[in-house]
């Protein structure tokens, strides 16, 4: 009788399993180690203590110019929002892993709706003067278990430009926090090692009521709409996106598999749909909203940026799902992509059409398990536990306070 | 030293025109400025005034004056030099357990590969589309759709039978061949059942054979009468005869009537793909309206859209089918074609057999089928619709989101009776007699010696504009010749008006 009890085990465990397989024919999940990660959830791993701020900081500057909450950087200001109703925030500090400051520093609109980066040092340091004077919390480890939110170009080098962003560096005072931005390349210096890669902020609903039929069928090739060349502050070519973009236009705009200009069609979205690839070349930064919008809308993004750290890179392997073009190899590109199997063109857009990787790109409102937000705080919990070397003696100092320009010096 | 302060501030003053912001505090930061910044401030000023003196940018010139290498074809040497005296800063890493900083940064892993400035932009010697990758996008392409197709196209697709009735004029040649490639590019299994009037012919025959489908090719034996109720009778005979083919082949698919003057968009035959057992789709009516009178003109003036009549299935509110939308004939009462070459307008039936689809195993002898399919050996008379096939009209079901997609158009064009055309529209012999166009674009090329001329003086009119137009093409591909023209031109002068064109 036991035989036959588990044999009949077996069967019914294998009939379940490849029921279970065949449920999502479509969409594949990316099982392993970096897969899984996905679908992890925060809650119950860590504890998030919102500081309280005056409204200085965040609600007046976002009164000011409500602009803020649609352009690309308004991760900052969404992450606030989630956090204060967020089930992993405390309100008992004591107890808390990770110190949030809620900072709209890329919130200073020029009428143009760019970002201007001048007073966000001071602002920072004026808040963290605050926050380390009211609470003990910031002194007890010099902001090494703080997280901030800056989605800036160039993060919290805070400048547009990239050699002045160089100069400037990370803000001394944020060296030992840990940075959630949406700049990063290798071996740079506004990105620092433990800093949390996210992706721009794109409109949920916007993209979700462009979406098009599924059986739409893919007839264009390669898609990309964006400037080429930079008029304005760039005229000869070659400083502007180191030139990519440039080589993109010079040597593939007689091709006809290639549908790329700089217009500014109404019906993006929906061509971006009927494309098999799409360009993520470099800007005058490396990151592009482009990304995301690729991912969402099912288009193998082809990244060409050299050394570019993409989001959350430690959960979405993102090797599988893009092609990763060297910026020297952009006069090949028509042979590099239409050499790639069809098989492995089938697989990437079965990865990219699994709805937690489109959901890992987003910032919803209200928050979904599995969005960006959640990846955020997957990324701050899989820090954790703090070592132990990060709690200082009483006395230490390790930030030098007064370092930096003379002009972020001044109080806010 | 000189050139990359120059640059700096070359730049310093690009990216400020970026932001378009008023106070730059950021560049120029501190309360005093050092000596040398003053310097720089005092030659940036002078060249901007030698600049406009000049009429360009005279730092412009300087930097070419002083660059060795051209910008399109590598990488600038110098200001790569340049870039890498600027690079040592972004060289120094942000925490201490990091890379000794190089003073040149070499390709190492440890140190960026990423310079910061001018970059060269790079075009290949060739940079134009290379026709095999092209082809093998191509073939991508296909694949990404062919898969699409099958994860969210119809499910397991059936095949689809076509009846089409013909018969050999002027015209089957341009009806046809639409019909024809039409069917060629269905993603789906085709059979194409061909009913010729008149007997099997070799016209037809080679006609659709150029196809590469599927096609059974059979005749009828009478011939198709001169006036269009007689036509339309004799095309429901046809197409009964082509639904017995099906039952006595057993084929197993969906039965769609093409008739072959009609236009269908390639969402037709995914939407019939949802035909359970008899599906009815709005066929939109192209009325040929070439010689309309003038009172039916005012007529349409009237409305203020005048809509294209639609003839299909109509539904209620709940998506069940209500009636039909038909053909309103009286606007044309008493004006519309009676013979087939009339010039009036040519109606179509109450409902045309063209908007209905069947499930070939209604046809069968055998098998489960719904019991109010009348059997189609029992029908033998005439069926005024394809209505009649079925007892009760309640069974049909309306597709193309309830009738509200127009599928396909209905149309009759027909030449006239007595029009001719060469067989298999192959001129052969070919034509001899070459008359010159006004111009040639090739006035140099030597005259060719006519052969004597073939008389074409007994054919009638529709056929002479056609047989002058080919010859016209043809003699502009010739040379023109001089002398023994202006005989010919005197003898064919009845043809020079169309020559003119």
């Amino acid at each position: 009788m036991r035989k036959w009890f588990w044999g009949f085990l077996f069967i019914a465990f294998g009939f379940v399993c490849s029921i279970a397989a065949e449920r999502n024919p479509r969409t594949e999940r990316i099982s392993g180690s970096a897969g899984d990660v996905l679908e992890d959830d925060p809650v119950g791993r860590l504890k998030v203590y919102v500081y309280e701020l005056p409204s200085k900081y965040n609600k007046k500057i976002l009164q000011k110019d409500p602009r803020c909450l649609s352009h690309m950087f308004a991760a900052e200001i969404y992450m606030h929002r989630f956090l204060l109703s967020s089930p992993v925030r405390t309100l008992n500090p004591e107890e808390a892993d990770w110190f949030y400051t809620p900072i709209y520093a890329t919130c200073d609109l020029t009428p143009t709706g760019l970002p201007l980066p001048f007073k966000s040092p001071r602002m920072v340091r004026s808040a963290i003067q605050l926050i380390s004077s009211s609470w003990p919390y910031w002194n007890r480890t010099e902001g090494a278990d703080h997280f901030f939110v800056v989605p800036h170009d160039f993060g919290a080098c805070f400048h547009y430009q990239e050699e002045k962003a160089i100069e400037r560096g990370i803000l001394p005072i944020l060296q030992r926090a840990t940075l959630v931005q949406t700049f990063g390349q290798r071996n740079h210096v506004c990105l620092n090692e433990g800093s949390i890669t996210i992706p721009p902020y794109a409109p949920p609903q916007k993209m979700q009521a462009r979406q098009i039929p599924l059986d739409t069928p893919r007839s264009i090739f390669v898609y990309f709409r964006g400037l080429f060349y930079d008029v304005n502050n760039d005229p000869e070519g070659g400083y502007y996106a180191r030139g990519a973009r440039a080589a993109v236009w010079e040597n593939f705009k007689n091709n006809p598999l290639f549908d790329i200009s700089t217009e500014h069609p109404t019906t993006y979205y929906e061509d971006m749909q009927r494309a098999i690839f799409c360009l993520c070349p470099l800007g005058w930064a490396p990151w592009s909203p482009r990304l995301v919008e690729a991912v969402v809308f099912g288009c193998i993004p082809v990244i060409i940026a050299d050394d570019i750290v993409l989001p959350f890179a430690d959960a979405i392997p993102w090797e599988e799902i893009g092609v990763f073009v060297a910026e020297e190899d952009v006069p090949k590109l028509d042979t590099i992509l239409t050499s790639i199997p069809p098989e492995v063109i089938l697989r990437k857009q079965r990865l990219l059409a699994n709805p937690s990787m489109k959901r890992a790109m987003l910032f919803p409102q209200p928050a979904l398990p599995g969005d960006a937000f959640h990846q955020i705080l997957n990324g701050l919990a899989r820090k954790l536990p703090h070592q132990k070397s990060i709690y200082l003696k009483p006395g230490e100092k390790i930030l030098n306070w007064t370092a930096g320009p003379v002009g972020d010096l001044k109080p806010w | 030293m000189k050139l990359s302060a120059l640059q700096q501030s070359y730049l310093g003053r690009r990216s400020n025109s970026f932001r378009s912001s008023g106070p730059l505090d950021s560049s120029s930061d501190g309360a005093f400025k050092s000596p040398a910044a003053v310097f720089w401030l005092v030659l940036h000023g002078l060249s901007c005034l030698i600049s406009l003196l000049l009429g360009f940018r005279f730092s412009r010139l300087v930097f070419l004056l002083l660059s060795t290498s051209s910008t399109y074809t590598s990488p600038f040497h110098s200001p790569t030099e340049l870039a890498k005296t600027l690079d040592i800063r972004s060289v120094i890493p942000a925490d201490p357990v990091g890379n000794v900083p190089l003073p040149f940064p070499n390709k190492t892993a440890t140190n960026s590969r990423v310079v910061v400035g001018r970059h060269g932009i790079r075009i290949r010697p060739w940079p134009h589309p290379n026709p095999v990758e092209v082809m093998k996008a191509h073939r991508i392409i296909e694949r990404v759709q062919t898969e699409q197709r099958l994860q969210f196209g119809v499910k397991d697709p059936r095949k689809i039978i076509v009846v089409t009735p013909t018969y050999v004029r002027t015209f089957q040649s341009l009806h046809l061949t639409g019909v024809m490639h039409s069917l060629m590019l269905v993603p789906y299994d085709l059979v194409w059942i061909v009913v010729e009037a008149g007997g099997v012919s070799n016209e037809t025959a080679s006609l659709i054979a150029k196809s590469g489908l599927r096609i059974i090719h059979v005749g009828f034996s009478q011939r198709m009468p001169n006036s269009w109720d007689e036509r339309h009778k004799l095309e429901t005979k046809m197409r009964l005869r082509g639904l017995r083919i099906v039952r006595e082949k057993i084929l197993d698919g969906i039965v769609i009537f093409a008739d072959d003057s009609n236009m269908h968009s390639m969402e037709l035959f995914d939407e019939i793909q949802n035909a359970k057992w008899f599906g009815a789709v709005s066929v939109g009516i192209l009325a040929n309206s070439a010689n309309i009178d003038e009172t039916v003109v005012e007529k349409r003036g009237e409305e203020e859209n005048p809509r294209m009549p639609v003839q299909g299935p109509a539904c209620n509110v709940s998506n069940m089918l209500a009636g039909w939308h038909t053909f309103n004939t009286l606007p044309f009462a008493g004006k519309s074609a009676v013979y087939i070459d009339d010039r009036a307008t040519v109606l179509p039936r109450k409902l045309e057999w063209s908007g209905f689809v069947l499930n070939s195993r209604l046809l069968w002898k055998d098998g489960d089928k719904p019991e109010w399919m009348k059997d189609i050996d029992t029908l033998d008379g005439d069926i005024e619709s394809p209505l009649d096939l079925v007892k009760d009209p309640s069974v049909v079901e309306p597709l193309g989101s309830c009738g509200r997609r127009v599928l396909l158009w209905w149309l009759r064009v027909e030449a006239r009776a007595d029009s001719k055309f060469p067989p298999r529209w192959i001129i052969d012999p070919p034509l001899e007699v070459t008359v010159p166009s006004k111009r040639t674009p090739w006035p140099d090329t030597p005259p060719e010696l006519p052969s004597h001329k073939k008389p074409v003086i007994g054919i009638q009119e529709p056929i002479i504009k056609h047989t002058t137009k080919t010859r016209t093409s043809r003699s502009k591909r010739r040379s023109k010749r001089k002398h023994d023209e202006t005989r010919t031109d005197r003898r064919t002068t009845g043809f020079d008006k169309t020559l003119q064109n």
